[in-house]
């Protein structure tokens, strides 16, 4: 059934490989950037939370296909930015797709994290303040380890979303396990479910075991109110 | 509040089994029309412009085919057939032959059959205009030369696997995308069927843009796909090629499409896909 495997022409695990790659890089980059813009959007400095609150709504409503295509096809392809990736596309297409991912899903790591900012009664960082601690000490120290573990499971969707998300990858020649899905069609056309069934089981093997792990530690880490 | 929640998943379901019968309802036509499956995306060979308009060599091939099989230019169908999709089409009966840049192999052959070749292409390279290197099929295979093709394609597998596994390839979902890397230097050569790169550089908006390369690196002839068995069809539709090659009608349609590239296409070629 599944002798198109045999031919050695599809390296199957080798793409999901990439996909991998893909998700653990912009989630690090999402969490990072998603954090930074959540403080920004909390911040005391008018400016900053003008920034944060346009960035979130400008990169979250828009497309991530055309987020990703505008960071091969404008700042590569037009503009020369290989982010440090000399001349190799796939080093050039993979950073250019982890850029793209984690723009995007910062904005949604931001939100998801401001709703936990919000669980923290406003007491904490009123009697944190009145220690003498600065916004960032106060935010650092007393809110957003406490914001935080109220939302692992929230973030755990976010994770979720990404992992299925890098297949837009796909769209700008990384070699990700949708990429390899688009030939195997073409070429397999006869097995097109089986492939597809394929593609489907690996993404099931990528994020279940995710969404329950996290879904433990959501509930181990919870602050108890 | 009941009638209300009726009405709105009647109206889902009105709606949803409306949007899936779109595609397929009108698959089977009466016997006065004909569903014909070409590429809507491909200029110089299948191209459904902004106008609605069909125009290309494809297009040209399947009309004069459509017209000896009996069918007048207005009956004609047209559907989109993209490359990962064009077994099933055929063996599922949307379409009655497919002519769209369709390579005959053998992995093909044993799902659908074959007439013609109408046209022989062959991989090769498109550069820009002004540069003068001269490029053989070893520069290929060294990651000096920046590529670009489309995701899943021939052309994109055959230099992974065939003549160049160390190439510096990188794959987009069309090769419109291509052109605005080749055009701004990010790579210095787009490879597929020559045909289709002939097309592109024709394009109003690229004439004199970019040029052919000239390496053969690769035989693609192109068939006309029909259902298997069908071996009625396979010799009318092969009549009908040559016919067109006889009446000059075919060198009139390949010198309008590709002409303007300068594209040295080759004549027609012998038809081998007989019973």
């Amino acid at each position: 059934m599944f002798d198109f495997l045999d031919s050695g022409q599809y390296d199957v695990l080798g793409a999901f490989w990439v996909t991998v790659q893909l998700t653990v890089y912009s989630a690090i980059g999402s969490l990072v950037w998603g954090t930074i813009l959540a403080a920004m959007r909390v911040s005391p400095v008018p400016l900053m939370r003008a920034f944060g609150t346009a960035y979130v709504n400008v990169v979250r409503n828009t497309p991530l296909t055309v987020i990703i295509l505008a960071a091969s096809l404008g700042l590569f392809q037009t503009l020369g930015i290989t982010l440090a990736g000399g001349g190799d596309f796939e080093v050039i297409g993979f950073r250019l797709a982890v850029l793209g991912l984690v723009a995007y899903h910062a904005t949604f790591v931001c939100e998801a994290l401001r709703s936990g900012i919000n669980t923290v009664p406003v007491g904490q960082a009123e009697a944190a303040r009145a220690m003498g601690l600065s916004f960032l000490q106060v935010l650092s120290l007393v809110v957003l380890p406490q914001a935080f573990r109220s939302v692992v499971a929230p973030l755990a969707n976010v994770l979720i979303a990404l992992t299925k998300n890098t297949t837009v990858a796909a769209a700008i020649g990384v070699a990700e396990a949708a990429a390899l899905m688009k030939t195997m069609i073409e070429y397999e056309s006869d097995a097109i479910f089986l492939v597809s069934a394929m593609f489907a089981f690996g993404f099931v093997v990528l994020t279940l075991p995710t969404g329950m792990l996290l879904g433990w530690v959501s509930k181990r880490v919870a602050v108890k109110r | 509040m009941t009638l209300r929640k009726a009405g709105f998943a009647a109206a889902t379901a009105l709606v949803l089994s409306l949007t899936a019968t779109a595609c397929g309802g009108d698959s089977g036509a009466g016997d006065d029309k004909i569903n014909i499956g070409i590429k809507f995306d491909q200029p110089g060979l299948g191209l459904k412009t902004q106008d609605g308009e069909y125009t290309g060599f494809d297009v040209d091939v399947a009309t004069y085919v459509a017209k000896e099989l009996g069918y007048d230019e207005k009956d004609i169908v047209w559907k989109q057939a993209p490359s990962a999709e064009r077994e099933n089409m055929i063996a599922n009966g949307d379409v009655k032959f497919i002519v769209a840049t369709y390579t005959i192999n053998d992995e093909r052959k044993q799902r659908v059959d074959f007439a013609g070749p109408y046209f022989l292409a062959h991989q090769d390279l498109l550069v820009r205009a002004d540069d003068d290197t001269v490029r053989t099929e070893d520069d290929l295979n060294s990651s000096e030369m920046k590529l670009c093709s489309v995701t899943g394609s021939t052309s994109a597998q055959n230099v992974n696997k065939k003549f160049a596994p160390k190439a510096n390839l990188i794959n987009y979902g069309g090769y419109s995308e291509c052109l605005t890397g080749l055009e701004n230097k990010a790579v210095d050569a787009l490879t597929t069927d020559d045909s289709i790169l002939a097309g592109y550089a024709a394009q109003e908006e690229h004439q004199g843009k970019f040029k052919l390369a000239g390496l053969n690196l690769s035989d693609e002839p192109y068939g006309i796909g029909l259902k298997k068995g069908d071996t009625e069809l396979r010799k009318q539709i092969n009549d009908a090629l040559k016919k067109m090659v006889d009446e000059g009608a075919w060198e009139e349609a390949a010198k309008k499409h590709f002409g303007p590239a300068d594209y040295e296409y080759e004549p027609a070629p012998e038809i081998t896909e007989t019973n």
